[in-house]
């Protein structure tokens, strides 16, 4: 049983409904105790960061998750908003992340007269930094949909699992043991992002 | 680098039905938006637009219930627009898989609104809608389905639009709409130009290379479509379809 944190932000049907195509059974929840009884942990979110800390900690669902993915070591992935609210800190916002992965997120920065805009948005190729779970199988032409002004910058690039490149190369998804977490949209990303989440229900 | 540019249908729909219109007006009925949404997954499209232009009309809320169903064959990027009055429907929209929430008649009428959404979902979970149509030789904006012409120019309802936080342009030329011959390219390369946000172009793609077109020289950041992806052929047979890959990638939309 998969547990889709539901925090007041994020598409959660997108990834309830893809996972029924995958045949994973998943429960959209914000109840402690299903939370703690599910195998694995998804936390979705599309919004502003100080938004969904703010949610999180008011629903006391921060320590929670931190219990179960630092002390149980329960499987979690984090994607879009959900993947950088495991990071410290943002330029989006003051608030203090999970501080779950070592990494800050900070905004695109390009010269005024660059045609890159922000957000990057739209479908993108990535490139696959080392070989891990989540993403056994899925090396060759795969394409993720991005939609984000923000990014991750990593301490150190063992954390580093899948980069894509905007103007430069950024992490387009990162991992630390049990707790991983992607910029992109899997559900929304046909079924090049169902074999991903497919490898995190049935691989991680 | 992008390399791929957005190309997105639109879908219009009214009281549930799937429907198309010629300069915002002159609906014809096409069939089931569900069905429709069926069939771009299967063609693995880029993105999907979703317009009430029934629920902007009448004043009437989303209408979850078929926007949920709608959403449940959807593994894309969604957007939404149509009545949205509320944060509160905002964020439900994003609940059942839009994560773009367009806003049009509000981006004049109550920017506050737009501000709020903005600082709840991020600002690319919103996007302006600005319905441009040409009164006598002058581009003017629209709201409410187009039916209220506002004294302000596309340019400054668009920097507006960017100051207020929105993350994207959906640019809809009524004129072209639904004429299937070509983009206004010079309406779409003057907003473009003028913000930093990307815009998507709509109104008057009548073929492949109308869409290449709009993002080589109109600078578009995606070209959206309602006839091309609904209509097949000189006498308009009802069909919704969508270019391929290989098409798409031949032409020179996407690549290089």
């Amino acid at each position: 049983m998969i547990a889709i944190i539901n925090y007041g932000l994020g598409n959660l049907a997108s990834i309830a409904n893809m996972l029924k195509v995958i045949g994973v059974k998943n429960i959209i929840t914000s109840d402690v105790k299903q939370i703690e009884s599910a195998d694995k942990l998804i936390l979705p979110g599309v919004g502003s960061f100080d938004a969904g800390i703010e949610n999180l900690n008011r629903s006391s669902l921060a320590d929670v998750i931190k219990e179960q993915a630092r002390n149980k070591k329960k499987p979690i992935l984090g994607i879009c908003l959900g993947m950088q609210l495991l990071g410290r800190k943002s330029e989006e916002g003051k608030s203090e992340g999970l501080s779950l992965i070592p990494f800050n997120n900070v905004r695109f920065q390009f010269d005024n007269d660059s045609e890159l805009k922000i957000p990057h948005m739209g479908w993108d190729v990535v490139d696959f930094k080392m070989n891990h779970p989540l993403a056994d199988g899925l090396k060759g032409q795969q394409r993720y949909y991005f939609v984000h002004s923000y990014y991750a910058v990593c301490d150190s690039q063992e954390n580093i699992l899948i980069t894509c490149d905007y103007g430069y190369e950024f992490a387009a998804a990162v991992v630390k043991d049990n707790i991983m977490g992607v910029q992109f949209h899997p559900e929304k990303s046909h079924d090049f992002g169902m074999a991903l989440l497919e490898n995190f229900a049935k691989k991680c | 680098m992008f390399i791929r540019p957005r190309i997105i249908p639109v879908l219009l729909i009214d009281d549930r039905d799937l429907i198309k219109t010629v300069n915002f007006k002159d609906r014809t009925y096409l069939g089931d938006p569900v069905n429709a949404v069926k069939i771009f997954n299967r063609k693995r499209i880029d993105e999907l637009a979703v317009l009430d232009i029934g629920a902007t009309k009448k004043h009437k809320a989303p209408d979850f219930e078929i926007l949920q169903d709608i959403a449940s064959e959807a593994f894309m990027p969604l957007s939404y627009g149509g009545g949205i009055t509320s944060v509160d429907q905002a964020r439900q929209l994003t609940k059942i898989g839009y994560e773009k929430i367009i806003i049009n008649t509000q981006l004049v009428k109550n920017p506050d609104l737009v501000k709020h959404i903005v600082s709840l979902l991020g600002s690319q979970s919103v996007v302006a809608s600005i319905d441009v149509k040409q009164v006598n030789g002058k581009y003017m904006c629209t709201i409410e389905d187009g039916q209220e012409t506002v004294k302000v120019s596309p340019k400054t309802l668009a920097r507006q639009a960017e100051d207020l936080g929105c993350g994207e342009i959906f640019l809809n030329s009524i004129d072209r709409d639904g004429i299937m011959d070509g983009y206004d390219i010079k309406l779409v390369r003057n907003i473009a130009e003028t913000v930093h946000i990307p815009v998507t172009a709509c109104g008057g793609a009548g073929g492949i290379e109308d869409l290449k077109k709009v993002l080589h020289e109109g600078h578009a950041h995606a070209a959206a479509g309602g006839s091309m992806f609904v209509y097949y052929g000189r006498l308009k047979a009802v069909l919704i379809t969508a270019p391929s890959e290989k098409e798409l990638v031949n032409v020179g939309v996407y690549g290089g």
